[in-house]
């Protein structure tokens, strides 16, 4: 691993003004993204993986928000940065795709005049010329007849193609990181396999770097090097790909893992599944947030656990729980598997 | 009184019309939406329709319980026809099939309060009301996991788990024997898909429901069904047991979708990478 990393994000807070209170989203999510890597966010809605990814491009600037900490893009603070250069950054070191491919193109435009319309923003170069490259972007991503297709509507398009074509937008001024948020959720599975693939593609021959953000722990198992698991607003744990499915130290984590419904293993009686529901972050527990849903909760839970490597020998896995590594040995065994057992009624 | 087939689904085709012309509607074409489907399902157990989007199955659901009126084909509700059967004559079959939908901010009505919102069908068919009402609503909250101090809220104080709670419950008030669930958990997180699997599980023991379940997930089709079939285009390309369809396909569109669902093991996942497609 190289010594600087691209993208540094440190201490990133972000809060939001609201009816009922300061709404803390996000809490104090650290992290490094090499060239080439491919990081994924994981966890359920509320839990601050969207407002994160939206931070580093300068999205959630409001009069409502404050933003505390540094995001820092080969030694750039964007946290810091103005509109302007922000504006240069997004698109053109940092390209974005969202969930709903229908929503983020316009509708009664071309696709292509849209692409075009995107690179000249950034480049002062002829529409023809601008034109060729959206034809080049579309046709490697993955568009037959590329050269034709520029000029449908949206509608013309699958969904699978406008991810794509989406995919291309955000490539097409050759950013060093790609932000994907939720990119197959609203896709068929078939479809979601062709474009992991082709972001899997993209990463290896032009050391994209990723930001993944999902869900679905199986994307991340097919794409992910490094995972950060968050829950309330606060990364809970993070580590390799093999340090969070195969030595996951954090419950929550636990929970997630085992209530996966897996076609590759037995069905078991019963579905594995985490007890109530992800906390209001308006109304955040005192201490560790999952304590409420947490079966293994014991007297220190109610102060907060410092995010810290605790395995000797593994100082990038680190986790937010007081359980000593050999009680979570121990505990997350459910029925020969990693899982949370059922809360005792 | 009539088998052991709760339901059965002989031929069933519905066909949109694809209209064209300036003064005059002339049928051009047609979209085979459901083209020609047959299966049944056995009285307390679950039959899964799996399809991506566009395959039908949507559509069939709606066809099954005479939502919109099928082309051709029959739909026999405990040995009785019911395709082609006018409003009227559903309304009694009605309370004997209920449907539980996919998007739970979109399902219930924002403006009415969860306990009228569960107890309208009651109060419809004229089963219960008053004291006898709320009761009865109350004792279902319950039994879906919700408080009854829930009875005077709107839907908008829920999460989409707890608003899919309150659609299980409004589709069990009439006691229905029959419940077509239409993606009821692709659209929660999945720390609460297993909470509302495992709920729905306990209710067909419970009151010994029969299930039609429709997602686009396998894996989630595959946990709760006895048999699964599987749609694409229209037909149903494949009709086994869970097992079957999941270890030993033998469409090739099945292998397939199979193929295609990921693996949340990582070593697991890079092996089939590796292996020749």
């Amino acid at each position: 691993m190289s010594a600087a990393p691209l993208l540094s994000v440190r201490d990133l807070s972000v809060s939001f003004a609201t009816e009922g209170g300061r709404l803390p989203a996000v809490e104090r999510v650290s992290f490094d993204l090499s060239p080439g890597e491919v990081l994924a966010i994981v966890g359920e809605s509320g839990a601050g993986k969207s407002v994160t990814a939206q931070t580093i491009i300068g999205l959630t600037r409001s009069p409502n928000a404050r933003i505390e900490g540094r995001v820092e893009l080969r030694g750039t603070d964007l946290v810091a940065a103005g509109e302007g250069e922000l504006r240069t950054v997004r698109g053109e070191r940092i390209g974005m795709v969202f969930q709903d491919p229908m929503t983020s193109f316009n509708p009664v435009h071309r696709i292509g005049s849209q692409i075009v319309e995107a690179i000249r923003a950034h480049r002062s170069i002829g529409k023809q010329e601008a034109r060729g490259l959206a034809v080049e972007m579309l046709d490697s991503v993955g568009i037959a007849e590329a050269a034709r297709r520029v000029d449908d509507y949206p509608h013309e398009f699958s969904g699978g193609m406008r991810q794509r074509a989406m995919i291309a937008m955000a490539l097409a001024l050759e950013p060093e990181v790609l932000i994907a948020d939720e990119p197959t959720t609203a896709l068929d599975v078939t479809v979601q396999a062709q474009i992991l693939g082709l972001l899997e593609r993209l990463n290896r021959e032009r050391g994209l770097a990723t930001i993944l953000i999902t869900h679905d722990l199986g994307v991340v198992a097919e794409i992910a090097d490094r995972v950060l698991v968050m829950y309330g607003g606060r990364v809970v744990e993070q580590g390799t790909l093999e340090q969070i499915f195969y030595d996951p130290q954090h419950p929550y984590t636990w929970g997630l893992l085992g209530s996966l419904t897996r076609l590759d293993r037995p069905r078991p009686e019963r579905l594995p599944q985490i007890a109530g529901a992800p906390p209001s972050l308006l109304a955040l527990p005192e201490g560790c947030s999952f304590r409420p849903r947490c079966p293994h909760e014991f007297a220190p839970c109610t102060e907060l656990p410092p995010l810290q490597a605790r395995l000797t020998g593994e100082p990038g896995h680190c986790d937010r729980c007081w359980l000593t590594p050999e009680a979570k040995r121990e505990k997350r065994q459910v029925a020969g598997q990693i899982g949370l057992e059922a809360p005792s009624p | 009184m009539s088998g052991p087939n709760l339901l059965e689904v002989t031929d069933l085709v519905k066909h949109f019309p694809i209209k064209s012309g300036v003064l005059i509607d002339r049928e051009v074409d047609q979209v085979r939406a459901v083209d020609g489907i047959s299966f049944s399902v056995e009285r307390g157990k679950t039959l899964g329709l799996v399809g991506e989007s566009g395959s039908g199955k949507s559509t069939a659901c709606r066809a099954i319980l005479n939502l919109t009126k099928p082309t051709s084909g029959s739909v026999k509700f405990e040995g009785q026809e019911i395709a082609g059967l006018s409003r009227r004559q559903m309304r009694p079959l009605r309370r004997e099939m209920q449907m539980i939908f996919q998007d739970p901010y979109a399902s219930l009505n924002p403006r009415k309060r969860i306990g009228q919102i569960v107890g309208d069908p009651l109060k419809r068919q004229g089963v219960a009301s008053g004291s006898e009402l709320r009761r009865r609503v109350e004792e279902l909250l319950d039994r879906v996991g919700l408080a009854t101090e829930h009875y005077d809220r709107y839907p908008h104080e829920f999460s989409g788990g707890q608003r899919q709670r309150i659609g299980i419950a409004r589709a069990l008030a009439l006691q229905p024997k029959l419940v077509i669930a239409d993606e009821p958990v692709s659209a929660l997180d999945v720390s609460i898909q297993a909470q509302i699997i495992n709920l729905l599980d306990d209710l067909q023991d419970e009151f010994g429901l029969t299930y039609v379940f429709v997602a686009h997930d396998i894996g989630v089709v595959r946990h709760i069904s006895d048999r699964i079939a599987v749609m694409h285009d229209g037909k149903i390309v494949e009709e086994g047991t869970a097992d079957q369809v999941c270890e030993h396909p033998r469409d090739d569109y099945t292998k397939k979708l199979l193929t295609a669902v990921p693996i949340p093991d990582p070593r697991e996942a890079q092996a089939r990478r590796a292996a020749p497609a």
